[in-house]
């Protein structure tokens, strides 16, 4: 009797979950339908004007999408060049070893340092740096941001393909060399194409997170409302534009930030559920 | 015989110690980042690292610029933010525990179930929502209904982001579990609700309170969903219906008041200091309760 | 040894007080030396842990795979030492045949034939890729199996299938020697028996060297058998006076199933 009881306990938490996304969409879609009745759903992702004042307003995404994915992508191509000579380190070079879970702790403990700190760490540090280099004179803008940003994402991104190549069975290398390959070669034909379609989502997600991560891109990233013309160029981000709006905004611009918000809910769900299906390829193989 | 292009071996050994040496070189700078982190909050932040931090609330911006104009170190500290973080985050862990616990439970055992598989896929979806949202979320669901910011609505932000995560580790922990150990005890007569109880939980302390930790110290700087939701306070506040600030909004604040810069440092010392204890304390209950 | 198969020919590898140690006090291997014959199939028997895949993997120096395993002594092969020579041009040499099929799983079966070239970056145009591809399959008899299915992944292949496409990636670098460590152990009797049949046909034109803990293997294929017991080599003869006189007492028990 009381079994039964604690089973439906247990069925209305797992419920709650449905209700939750359920909530969450109906949160998202209600607060963000005045933007998109007012622009149409095309008509705001693709327009790239925002302009607050209320005489001339008027709201479009198309910027903020464009920094999104600008930002993003420069700082998974940075990551990659770092994350990838981590992830060889720890799975392949070191697998096993002492100094590999070192290396490999040492690295993932980036992963706890909170957005926000990275955020001063950018503007103090790495901002000086950036008007050194001549870039631009402020500082601020899409490099300075993707550069901070690539360092946030190279645990997510360096721990999982680890992982993925330290599972590269011996026998297949063993296989490979005792045909006379070196190592790198080894690397080359057999682990990184073993593993590649885990380091694949491993990527996937970390620009899931890279799309996401809000404080130290507001920080850094100079917060103008146009379209970013290149990567020395300030913008904004999906995230940026409402941590930076949304305080002081109501009305249309609020329902438009809301708008933003579900935008980016959809992109990121869609970017993790790609990487779950090149994941589950892989288990296949 | 016939004519191979081929590689000389020479040049591909030196091929393999280079891209080598690069593997090392590239390893060992991915890790400065985090040294040059530390050694900057640490060398600044130590100055106002003090007992005044944690017992006095926030100057004001006028008090701050004064004392700064006089030469004297920074006035207050930041006890509004350490007990908003402490109510916020203690609220956070309250709702999502029973509720995360459950739906673990919940999907652990019924692994094949239709329905489990969807609740698994929502709670991947959860966990993939990027803050800024969660923090609207919260702000659509109590702050406008409520017509203000609160403690609460910050608590429900973290509860969102907390949950998947807790979820997924007591699923996980659960599913190691030797199923033995279930039907041993149902064998012996005991009733579902106390095998899961008695017997399956206890065997799984370890990891559900390692990924309850971690979930924590995952949500302890988070800012941008606070902005959205509990705003901030230069007050103590225990009361759950009030504005609240938290240690990561403090830091946002200081950031953006040049008077209050002297105590953005030794209040981000702070955070990183309880986070890596947490992350430090999950590894150790890891390493402990292993099952 | 003096009755050792060996066809009037000089010996193709020599092994001189070869010894591997896994760690200074731990031997493995203590202070072999033998003879191996050109077109003969040697097998090395002996219980589990006597070394005699430790021997077998010091011949094309996989231990540099594991830098705690030191290899002393001399190995000479075709009169040069293997322990000073490169082990990329070793490894070429010696090809090795592994206890567990491991053909690559991202490459066809074409591909796996052709992937001892492509890691040696040796590039090849088509039509010797196909010649190359062809005459090994067939010679491991399985191209009439598989030739309709090129392209089709290396592990979609059946164990036994994909044993024999192991041995012809192998021969497709024409190796001097063929190591082979156990390769029956994980098949099915029938594919054993194609394996073995296979190897039978290959020692006109191959040196091999076969790991065996099957007893009644040896005595099937083999010309010559070494006893290996402890990481010593106790006997090394015709295998046909072994398995009817052994000469050492240890031989004759291990053979009559006194331990194994």
């Amino acid at each position: 009797m009381k079994d039964n009881l604690f089973k439906a306990l247990l069925f209305t938490a797992a419920v709650s979950v449905l209700l939750l996304t359920a909530g969450i969409i109906y949160a998202l879609v209600g607060s963000a339908s005045e933007a998109f009745g007012e622009y149409g759903f095309f008509g705001f992702i693709t327009n790239s004007e925002w302009d607050p004042r209320s005489a001339t307003e008027e709201y479009g995404a198309f910027s903020f999408v464009v920094g999104t994915l600008f930002t993003a992508s420069f700082a998974l191509l940075i990551c990659l060049l770092f994350s990838l000579p981590v992830a060889l380190f720890t799975g392949e070079y070191f697998k096993g070893t002492k100094i590999s879970s070192l290396v490999g702790s040492v690295v993932n403990l980036l992963a706890g340092i909170p957005s926000i700190v990275y955020g001063l760490w950018g503007f103090y540090t790495i901002r000086p740096l950036v008007v050194d280099m001549g870039i631009n004179s402020q500082g601020f803008g899409i490099f300075t941001a993707s550069l901070v940003l690539a360092i946030m994402i190279i645990p997510y991104a360096s721990s999982l393909s680890g992982e993925f190549l330290s599972m590269v069975p011996d026998k297949l290398k063993e296989g490979a060399y005792s045909m006379g390959a070196t190592r790198i070669e080894v690397i080359q034909h057999i682990s990184l194409p073993v593993a590649g379609s885990g380091i694949v989502a491993a990527y996937i997600l970390a620009l899931g997170r890279a799309l996401g991560e809000t404080m130290a891109v507001t920080m850094l990233i100079g917060n103008t409302n146009h379209l970013p013309k290149g990567l020395a160029d300030t913008g904004n981000t999906m995230a940026s534009i409402i941590a930076n709006q949304f305080g002081e905004a109501d009305g249309l611009k609020l329902s438009a930030l809301i708008a933003i918000g579900l935008l980016l809910f959809i992109i990121t769900a869609i970017i993790n559920f790609i990487a779950k299906l090149v994941m589950k390829h892989l288990s296949r193989v | 015989m016939m004519e191979k292009k081929q590689t000389s071996i020479r040049y591909r050994n030196s091929k393999n110690k280079l891209v080598f040496i690069l593997v090392c070189s590239l390893s060992f700078l991915s890790m400065l980042p985090l040294f040059l982190i530390l050694w900057e909050v640490i060398s600044r932040g130590y100055k106002n690292f003090n007992l005044q931090l944690f017992t006095e609330v926030t100057p004001s911006s006028m008090d701050a610029m004064l004392s700064r104009i006089n030469g004297e170190s920074i006035p207050g500290g930041i006890l509004n933010g350490i007990t908003g973080t402490l109510l916020i985050v203690g609220v956070a862990i309250l709702l999502t525990i029973p509720l995360g616990l459950l739906i673990g439970i919940y999907l652990s055992e019924n692994p094949q179930k239709k329905f489990a598989r969807l609740a698994s896929y929502l709670t991947d979806l959860l966990q993939g929502m990027p803050s800024i949202v969660i923090g609207i979320i919260a702000y659509a669901w109590v702050v406008k209904p409520l017509g203000g910011y609160s403690a609460l609505a910050g608590s429900v932000a973290l509860t969102i982001m907390m949950l998947p995560m807790v979820v997924r580790s007591t699923e996980e922990t659960l599913k190691m579990l030797p199923r033995s150990y279930k039907e041993a005890g149902l064998a012996l007569g005991s009733s579902y609700r106390n095998v899961v109880f008695k017997i399956l939980l206890p065997s799984g302390f370890g990891g559900i309170f390692t990924g309850i930790l971690l979930a924590v110290s995952r949500v302890m700087g988070e800012t941008a969903p606070l902005m959205l939701t509990a705003l901030g306070a230069t007050v103590v506040n225990w009361n759950l219906m009030e504005p609240t600030s938290a240690i990561p909004l403090l830091i946002w604040d200081f950031y953006n008041d040049p008077n209050l810069v002297d105590l953005i440092w030794s209040t981000s010392l702070l955070l990183l200091i309880v986070i890596f204890l947490l992350n430090w304390l999950a590894k150790i209950v890891a390493r402990k309760w292993k099952i | 040894m003096e009755d050792i198969n060996y066809n009037g020919n000089k010996p193709i590898l020599q092994l001189k007080s070869v010894s591997v140690a896994y760690s200074p006090d731990r031997k493995a291997v203590n202070e072999v030396s033998a003879d191996i014959y050109p077109n003969t199939i040697t097998a090395i028997m002996g219980p589990s842990g006597c070394g005699k895949s430790t021997l077998l993997r010091a011949i094309n120096r996989m231990h540099d795979l594991y830098p705690s395993v030191k290899t002393t002594g001399e190995i000479l092969l075709k009169g040069k030492n293997v322990l000073q020579m490169n082990p990329i041009e070793v490894r070429r040499m010696a090809g090795m045949v592994f206890q567990q099929p491991n053909p690559f799983p991202t490459m066809s079966i074409y591909d796996n034939v052709l992937a001892g070239y492509s890691l040696n970056g040796i590039r090849l145009n088509k039509q010797e890729k196909d010649r190359i591809v062809e005459q090994s399959l067939v010679s491991v008899a399985l191209w009439d199996e598989v030739k309709d299915v090129m392209t089709k992944r290396g592990s979609f292949l059946s164990g036994g299938q994909q044993q024999r496409l192991c041995i012809a990636r192998t021969l497709a670098l024409k190796p001097e020697l063929l190591l082979m460590d156990e390769p029956t152990s994980a098949l099915d009797p029938i594919s054993t028996n194609k394996i073995e049949e296979l190897l039978l046909n290959l020692k006109s034109k191959y040196t091999i060297l076969i790991v065996t803990h099957n007893m009644s293997q040896a005595a099937r294929i083999s010309d010559n058998s070494m006893f290996m017991y402890l990481g010593d080599l106790i006997e090394y003869g015709n295998t046909r006076h072994m398995f009817t006189k052994p000469r050492n007492k240890k031989t004759e028990e291990y053979l009559t199933g006194v331990f194994g």
